[in-house]
């Protein structure tokens, strides 16, 4: 490759390892680099998550006890419970899993110096950004988008929602939207064409099948969520009528369209995060992957039935029941290739020599997590059984224990587990180990109750309750208590790992990380790969 | 020369990559386009969310020995203030026979409305079957203040019904109606005027 080097030198100075590069705020707002730019993702991701996380301790505190303690509006409260449900999904877990990890990690592991199309990657993260401003904005103009992140009519359309705040909401999705499907056509576009000699796809690390695969989802998804977003935007300004029955329009049709994009969204927050695992089980139990192919097309496979299960989040909008029949086995199905990825994780670390390192842990409790709220995801698959829990705290607890906590603990296993090659600083292991157990411990005492609260038959989105729930709603919010020092700690820890931290080696975690980003120094230098490695036998994390 | 090869190679590929993720992109936005007709015409050809068929200018193909129950349902939407209420709640009808059944409408407020009424048929399975020949619910209505109608449907079932095994059980049917304010209220605004010109 001594001739794109040299090309690199004498056409793009400023693109060579002594040349000038960008500093201060041009580095970052101009940023072109995808080491940079993973960074502002997950910058962004702190900063949402800060808003995010406290709106849902706000809810976890008027929830403490029955009756209006500090809330006493409720369409205040609906206003909180949107916004916490549209940043955590688009501005914390996304960017953290998919821009922050995969800009990082995409290059550094398949052996190229940069993603296919730099630019495309600053205007990716900018539209997210202005995004997360917008959703910001939607929650205090025009009295608060109260309407769930689903945001179904008739409660989205201008009789309900009469101001401009949904409006906000809709165009935030919409520029969030945009950047997503730039960042994953540049994902894909990267990992078919710029893979070092010698990786081909079946030598591809898991955590870039998984972003593969994800970005495959987010091209599928978003279009239809972008598409019933303007129906509703033109519905509540234009006086069409797609979802209005006045005007001949069908309300259902809406949820139709949201989750065809909406069920496939729940797989693109937590493929990223199997591929996560897969690279963090493997290097800790010092073993290849167990079944890796199994592991890839388990993945690929998620992917593919995670577009044909939409209707199991409508059981209740009164289909027949050979459709129900239909959705039931199909969603159940599901079960099959996720089986597969916890056993094969499971025999990953069979006779492994484990080492039990903080993102070991959290891969241990991500895999805990995740089964919790698989079987309760199963649960919830059969028609008649959600018929009685829809719309009940079950529902809360089941896509919690799925979707927030497993895919936080991928995040927190990705950030300590690349920590040292981001920064260049070892984090303090003994305050990692324990910020995993107060956050396991936190994490389980709020969520597991709600299981009890939604069979009791205690609806979600309500301030206020009966008595009768009064017990485990003081539990589930000492529950977020505890939750929320781990989560400071980890702000700590990341504080005192930036200042204090000792050097970091190229590899810290030894024999089992075989992946390509550990064999650059750390911190990554600003341009890695400049000299294409060659993969030439069994590579990347599978041997 | 291997590598300027390479690159070249690279160079083609990410073109073709990009053409590729671009056009299922596109693809995806042109299905959103259509999803709408797509899902109108889904529901009329299934009887999904009881979509009834429509039979304009069709006549019935008679009756047979079988009979049903058909109910009649009327709703109200909160915006529009009519009393809206079927004249019988329920009819018995040979399979196969025309039918026709009427509906009363009333407007309650004081100045005139525009009105259109959805409509559906429970349960679901019968909906492929029900055809309507003529509805008050094809067109919207308009009613002076005070004003009451009588709106009449004419409908039959097919008698086809009674070889699907998954219908053929069913003896009784309910159709259903609900009144919208309608979103153009220009006629009703054209009846006030011409109204404010002969008072005047």
């Amino acid at each position: 490759m001594a001739d794109t080097h040299a090309h690199a030198h004498h056409d793009h100075g400023d693109h060579g390892e002594h040349a000038h590069h960008p500093t201060g705020w041009r580095r970052w707002l101009y940023s072109t680099n995808h080491k940079d730019i993973g960074t502002l993702y997950l910058v962004l991701a702190i900063i949402a998550s800060f808003v995010g996380v406290g709106f849902s301790m706000m809810m976890r505190l008027e929830l403490a006890e029955p009756g209006l303690q500090f809330i006493h509006d409720q369409h205040f409260y609906n206003v909180i419970l949107t916004a916490h449900g549209l940043i955590m999904v688009f501005f914390v877990v996304m960017p953290a899993l998919i821009g922050g990890f995969g800009n990082w990690f995409i290059p550094l592991m398949i052996g190229c110096p940069d993603m296919a199309f730099p630019r495309m990657n600053n205007i990716s993260f900018w539209l997210t950004a202005a995004g997360l401003i917008l959703v910001a904005l939607s929650t205090v103009v025009g009295g608060g988008a109260g309407t769930g992140w689903t945001v179904y009519p008739p409660l989205s359309n201008h009789t309900f929602h009469p101001g401009m705040s949904v409006d906000f909401a809709i165009l935030s999705l919409h520029l969030a939207g945009a950047g997503s499907i730039l960042g994953a056509i540049n994902f894909i576009t990267t990992i078919v064409n710029m893979r070092a000699p010698g990786m081909t796809f079946h030598r591809m690390p898991l955590f870039i099948w998984a972003m593969f695969i994800t970005a495959f989802l987010l091209l599928l998804a978003l279009p239809v969520l972008a598409g019933a977003l303007t129906m509703l935007l033109t519905d509540r300004n234009f006086h069409t009528a797609f979802f209005e029955p006045s005007g001949g329009g069908d309300p259902i049709f809406w949820q139709h369209l949201f989750w065809f994009f909406g069920h496939p969204e729940v797989y693109i927050m937590i493929i990223p995060a199997f591929g996560i695992i897969s690279q963090v089980v493997s290097t800790f139990s010092k073993k290849p992957v167990f079944g890796y192919l199994g592991m890839a097309y388990a993945m690929a496979s998620i992917g593919v039935v995670g577009f044909v299960v939409w209707a199991h989040h409508m059981f209740t909008v009164g289909f027949n029941v050979e459709t129900r029949a239909y959705f039931i086995i199909a969603t159940m199905v599901i079960a099959v290739p996720t089986g597969i990825k916890i056993f094969s994780w499971l025999a990953t670390m069979w006779g492994g020599s484990i080492e039990f390192k903080t993102p070991m842990l959290y891969a241990f409790g991500f895999i805990f997590l995740f089964v919790v709220g698989g079987v309760t995801g199963v649960t919830l698959s059969n028609a008649p059984v959600d018929m009685a829990f829809h719309d009940t705290y079950f529902v809360i607890a089941h896509f919690h224990y799925v979707l927030s906590i497993a895919a936080m603990f991928a995040i927190f296993t990705g950030m300590y587990y690349w920590l040292p090659k981001m920064c260049g600083k070892m984090y303090n292991e003994k305050l990692g180990q324990w910020q995993f157990w107060i956050t396991f411990v936190g994490v389980n005492i709020l969520f597991f109750p709600q299981h009890f609260l939604g069979m009791a038959g205690m609806p979600r989105r309500i301030a206020d309750y009966p008595d009768a729930f009064a017990g485990w709603n003081m539990v589930s919010s000492s529950g977020a208590v505890v939750s929320l020092v781990g989560a400071l700690l980890f702000f700590y820890i990341l504080w005192d790992t930036l200042r204090n931290g000792a050097k970091a080696p190229a590899n810290p975690w030894g024999i089992g990380a075989t992946t390509l980003e550990w064999s650059v120094d750390s911190p990554a230098p600003f341009h890695t790969h400049e000299i294409l490695p060659e993969i030439k036998a069994e590579p990347a994390g599978h041997h | 020369m291997d590598q300027t090869n390479r690159l070249k190679e690279q160079q083609r590929g990410i073109r073709l990559t990009v053409a590729g993720t671009v056009l299922f992109v596109s693809a995806m936005v042109g299905l959103v386009a259509v999803a709408e007709p797509l899902y109108k015409l889904f529901c009329q050809v299934t009887g999904y969310n009881g979509t009834p068929r429509i039979a304009e200018g069709q006549s019935s193909p008679g009756g047979v020995a079988e009979t049903m129950t058909v109910r009649f349902d009327a709703n109200v939407n909160r915006e529009i203030a009519w009393k809206f209420k079927p004249a019988v709640n329920q009819v018995d009808v040979r399979i196969g026979e025309e039918m026709l059944a009427f509906y009363e409408a009333t407007n309650t407020s004081s100045e005139p409305l525009v009105g259109t009424a959805t409509f559906n048929v429970m349960p679901e399975r019968v909906a492929p079957y029900f055809n309507k020949i003529q509805c008050f619910c094809f067109t919207e209505q308009v009613l002076k203040p005070g004003e009451s109608v009588q709106m009449p449907v004419t409908f039959f079932i097919d008698p086809d019904m009674l070889k699907d095994q998954y219908a053929r059980d069913i003896k009784t049917v309910t159709l259903s109606y609900t009144f919208f304010l309608n979103q153009d209220q220009s006629k009703a605004k054209a009846l006030s005027a011409t109204q404010a010109n002969y008072s005047n």
